[in-house]
């Protein structure tokens, strides 16, 4: 029930500041089409940006640069045994 | 590097095996680590993680599948409602099987003439609502990741002035459940591997009292196999240098404020209460109920439905399992009589729950 899938947006309708606005991207995953609500992310995506999506709710705009320092901190704890085994 | 190249690095085996290596290196002695989410449970078992740790290693299962831990009264007050003339309940899926007491579920019901719909999003329950005369009630379950998409829904249904659309409010926050789980000396838990999505609303900080009160390690991860391996080796880590503080493994998703657009509409909406957690009892300010000013939407204000204690189904041990005394194979009835096609508990019913995962997987 609590799964949460990032999808790639490829619109953004309605405004940020206005919930009665019902605001909403549009976006894709696997080649299907789906509208999703944008009143609870806590980042406003813009189209190319990927979302967090639960129950037809974005909870989160991913943001490149903090998924490959995430991915880099992994690397630095694993990193002295792979140094080694090269 | 692209997002999705990004999101494949999370699976890479070579890193996977290296973390693994490290943990073995660093012989942190004998620990019990709680995974406190069920989607936490159920990638643990697909990534095989169990079988890649030592054996000193222990992972636990937690309270976090909002089906298992949803009172057996609630589910009886669904069943219920559902039964009524003009009333249609429209629900998230995993409630459908269910047991009540009785063994009565809503499929049950629903087979026997009951309306019953299942939704993906409480949106689409909303719109239900609108395009009918009957009243529709959406059963409000789920944790921090579930009740702000509620509580926008309950916004757009009062702007839009819905007035045939109900909740019935079973909400429930997670931090509360860990304060008894980590109060319990016989659970004797050592380390707490955080709910990613859950953080996601509430923030790295929700974590900081338990480390101040309980000195407990807690490690906030996501669900791919590098995400859960480095929270259990920063876990490992803080063990064998005797700290404890909040690590983040999921940066990508979680923050240390967490999200507070979404905390700000949940408490727009509601406020807390005390709720009762099934396995758990009855937690003080462990659940949510409509503000004052939203009470038009409550189902069980308008049918002035009681808080009824029902006791489990008979011979279920689900209460043990959710708090971690025991696992499935301890419970007689584990694919015996209770299987994920026959199930006699929450824990079996839900793709979340515990001996669901151990039914699918075994005991890995
Ligand atoms: S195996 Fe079935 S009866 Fe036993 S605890 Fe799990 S859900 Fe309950």
């Amino acid at each position: 029930m609590c799964l949460a899938i990032p999808m790639r947006v490829t619109e953004v309708h309605g405004e940020q500041n206005d919930p009665l606005s019902f605001p909403h991207a549009v976006v894709e995953e696997e080649g299907l089409r789906k509208e999703v609500r944008l009143d609870i992310v806590d980042r406003w995506p813009r189209p190319g940006d990927y979302v967090i999506v639960h129950a037809g709710f974005a909870i989160h705009t991913l943001d490149p640069a903090a998924a490959e320092t995430n991915l880099n901190l992994m690397r630095e704890m694993a990193e002295h045994v792979i140094g080694s085994d090269i | 590097m692209s997002l999705a190249a990004i999101s494949e690095g999370f699976r890479d085996r070579r890193l996977a095996a290296a973390l693994t290596e490290r943990i073995r290196e660093n012989k942190a002695g004998p620990l019990r680590i709680m995974e406190v989410c069920g989607t936490h449970t159920m990638a643990i078992f697909r990534h095989g993680i169990r079988s890649l740790l030592p054996a000193e290693i222990e992972l636990i299962s937690g309270p976090g599948c909002p089906v298992c831990v949803t009172a057996t009264g609630d589910i009886d007050l669904m069943i219920a409602l559902a039964a009524k003339p003009g009333v249609t309940l429209a629900t998230f899926g995993d409630l459908l099987r269910v047991p009540g007491s009785e063994g009565k579920s809503l499929a049950m019901a629903r087979a026997a003439g009951a309306r019953v719909e299942v939704v993906y999003s409480p949106a689409d329950a909303l719109d239900m609502a609108r395009n009918t005369d009957g009243l529709v009630v959406f059963p409000a379950i789920g944790f921090e990741t579930t009740i702000p998409v509620i509580a926008a829904t309950v916004l757009e249904a009062r702007s839009k002035n819905v007035r045939n659309f109900m909740l019935l409010v079973s909400h429930k926050v997670v931090p509360p459940a860990l304060e008894v789980l980590l109060s319990d000396p016989e659970l004797a838990i050592d380390g707490l591997l955080c709910p990613g999505h859950v953080s996601a609303i509430i923030g790295e900080q929700a974590y900081q009292p338990l480390v101040a009160q309980f000195h407990m390690p807690c490690v906030i991860a996501g669900f791919e196999p590098l995400d859960i391996l480095s929270a259990v080796y920063m876990l490992t880590r803080q063990a064998g240098r005797g700290q404890a503080r909040v690590e983040n493994c999921y940066g990508r998703v979680v923050s240390k404020e967490g999200n507070p657009r979404a905390r700000e509409i949940i408490y727009r909406v509601f406020k807390p209460c005390n709720a009762w957690w099934r396995g758990l009892g009855e937690i003080p300010g462990s659940g949510l109920e409509l503000q004052e000013e939203f009470r038009d939407f409550d189902a069980r204000t308008r049918f002035e439905l009681p808080a009824v204690f029902v006791p489990e189904p008979q011979g279920c041990r689900c209460g043990e399992i959710l708090t971690a005394r025991i696992k499935p194979p301890q419970c007689p009835l584990f694919n015996t009589r209770c299987t994920p096609t026959h199930p006699v508990g929450p824990c079996m019913v839900s793709s979340e729950g515990t001996c669901a995962a151990y039914s699918k997987y075994g005991d890995l």
